[in-house]
């Protein structure tokens, strides 16, 4: 699949001037970006760059300081938090943020049931909901833990944790994927195993990857994003992002061979 | 951690079936005591009652509210203030009457704390329950800080005949033991719904429950609600119990004293909170009958249990029925 012409597609979600103020600091700093259709997008940029604020921002984590974040053309900028998922936008943390004191099955089931109309439900084990613990198991299997359903989730390893941390985001059937860091601090093989995932994912939602690993950027992403002190440095398809002088000179510091 | 292990069921099960069997050995045991020791029981059982309802805010939800007691206190004075003076008060209408009224009080005292959190919310809900206890307390209406009785025990009916007699001291006590359990078991079913599973994921993790879809502040206030109104209820059996009621039920010491219980047990448990109450009245009453100063000792006793169990009675037995959490089983 290559890219279309960026202003042919409809946006499902675009940020308009977004920025984010903290006190003095401008970890956001007027970024315009739209993400298209299934067009997978990753956002790189050094530490400290306004990445995650920048989920944040698009996730309503936070409130932006200025500007307009849209959904599918609506304005969303002021919704509350958990109003996204039922909007189809689904996230993961940078730091893992699953609840350890549930089961791994346990963790999938709470966010599959976000795709309930209600949980006000008193009266029946949340074990009988059939089609929710359907979707928990289906998205178990899609993030390789069906072997660990039972297991409790503090107890699984770091790469297993960081596998539910994504399997809990496709559990409330997202449209737009926004991860921060799905290979953060994993090892060679589960690495390996993420980036195949990740892959498939990308032709199935539309996703937004945060990514430090450049050679899983390259073979995922199609459209690239380098953020640098809270600003947009560039942004458009891969390889022409790759080979801007821009970029080559900031990202890369003294010429360092990075890419 | 929805189904109890067999190592530790089977010895709470055991426990009811000693308390069921109270009334048939008591007798036999103490027999100068024996009256005396069903009405301590079922007065635990209250408080049980009061303990794990508190739990479902502290131990489950994450709200540690020091309302709590004002909320037992209201089901009591629901009693007093509804009973008619020298006749007995119709249970069908008195219980639900009051309960409704327990339930509308605590939304709207949940409504108004709920968007605090943490150190505020303490804080808040203390102010709000020392509210409760002035108005009782300089209440004329309502026999100020002395109380008010309810001569005449409520009667249970359906058309004109009774179908129990509360006023007998055993009848009272099955019913209270009935409701303990139910209360424990409605609890347990409330936190295996889908609702208790949000509830329980907020206590763990407020801002991932938010990121996952779903509204913490509404299913807070529910369970905000709910547990007030199981409080109620307790408060309710123990006026009925006492054919008395003042404002000291509402207190906020009584409120630290069900805090006490909810720790020592081990939050989060629902049975843990339940022992804690027993061990915490057993304790007060064999120390109360040996030293003047049993207040201070009561104090010292806390202090080595709670340091001792950090996670409480609770944590302890779970931790002997599952010597190595290897996390495999649920
Ligand atoms: N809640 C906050 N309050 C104050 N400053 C913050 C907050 N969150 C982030 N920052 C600051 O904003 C800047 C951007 O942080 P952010 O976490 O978005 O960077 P990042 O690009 O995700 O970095 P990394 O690659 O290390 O994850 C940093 O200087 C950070 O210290
Ligand atoms: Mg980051």
């Amino acid at each position: 699949m290559t890219a279309a012409p960026v202003a042919s597609r409809e946006a499902v979600l675009e940020t308009r001037g977004l920025t984010k103020a903290f006190g003095g600091l401008v970890a956001v700093n007027a970024v315009s970006l739209r993400f298209l259709e299934r067009q997978p997008h990753a956002i790189i940029g050094p530490n400290g760059a306004g990445k995650s604020t920048l989920v944040n921002l698009l996730t309503a984590h936070m409130r932006p300081s200025e500007g307009q974040i849209l959904c599918r053309g609506v304005d969303i900028t002021r919704l509350p938090a958990h109003k996204m998922p039922g909007l189809g936008i689904g996230r993961s943390y940078q730091k893992t943020n699953v609840f350890p004191s549930f089961s791994c099955f346990e963790n999938v089931r709470l966010a599959a049931q976000s795709r309930l109309s209600t949980s006000m439900r008193f009266f029946r084990p949340a074990s009988s909901l059939r089609d929710t613990n359907a979707h928990a198991d289906e998205a178990l299997e899609l993030c390789g833990l069906s072997a660990r359903r039972h297991r409790v989730a503090g107890t699984m390893s770091y790469g297993e944790q960081r596998q539910l941390e994504i399997g809990m985001v496709l559990a409330t059937a997202p449209q737009i994927l926004v991860l921060d860091e799905p290979l953060a601090g994993m090892g060679v093989e589960e690495s390996e195993l993420m980036v195949a995932l990740l892959k498939d994912l990308a032709r199935r939602y539309t996703l937004i990857l945060i990514e430090h690993d450049m050679d899983a950027v390259f073979s995922i992403a199609e459209v690239l994003t380098v953020m640098v002190n809270g600003t947009m440095l560039e942004s458009g398809p891969v390889e022409q992002v790759r080979a801007s002088q821009a970029v080559q000179d900031a990202y890369l510091g003294d010429g360092g061979e990075v890419f | 951690m929805i189904r109890l292990p067999r190592s530790i069921a089977l010895p709470l099960l055991a426990l009811v079936v000693l308390l069921a069997l109270f009334p048939a050995y008591g007798p036999l045991l103490f027999p100068a005591k024996h009256a005396f020791l069903m009405q301590k029981l079922a007065g635990i059982m209250i408080l049980a009652m009061l303990a794990m309802s508190l739990d479902l805010l502290v131990g489950v939800t994450g709200l540690v509210s020091l309302a709590h007691a004002a909320f037992f206190g209201l089901g009591g004075y629901g009693l007093a203030l509804l009973s008619p003076e020298y006749e007995a008060a119709n249970l069908w209408l008195v219980l639900p009457a009051t309960l409704a009224g327990v339930a509308a009080a605590s939304a709207v005292v949940g409504w108004l704390s709920i968007r605090t959190s943490g150190i505020y919310f303490i804080m808040v809900t203390l102010a709000f329950g020392q509210m409760g206890f002035y108005l009782f307390n300089d209440s004329k209406g309502a026999g100020g800080s002395d109380g008010m009785y309810i001569m005449v025990t409520p009667s249970l009916e359906i058309a004109g005949t009774a179908l129990l007699r509360l006023s007998d001291k055993m009848t009272f006590y099955y019913v209270v033991l009935a409701l303990f359990v139910g209360v424990y078991f409605g609890l347990r079913m409330l936190l295996a719904s889908p609702f208790g599973r949000v509830v329980a994921a907020i206590g763990v993790n407020e801002n991932r429950v938010r990121g996952l879809g779903f509204d913490p502040d509404r299913y807070k206030l529910v369970a905000f609600v709910i547990g007030c109104t199981v409080a109620g209820l307790a408060g309710f059996l123990a006026a009925m119990q006492y054919g008395f009621v003042n404002p000291s039920m509402l207190s906020w010491h009584h409120s630290g004293e069900a805090l006490v219980m909810v720790i020592l047990g081990g939050m989060g448990t629902l049975f843990g909170p339940a022992l804690g109450a027993f061990v915490f009245e057993l304790a007060r009453y064999g120390l109360e009958s040996m030293t003047e100063h049993w207040l201070a000792a009561m104090g010292v006793f806390v202090i080595v249990v709670v340091l001792a169990l950090p996670k409480g009675i609770a944590g302890l037995l779970l931790r002997l029925a599952r010597p190595r959490d290897e996390g495999d089983g649920s």
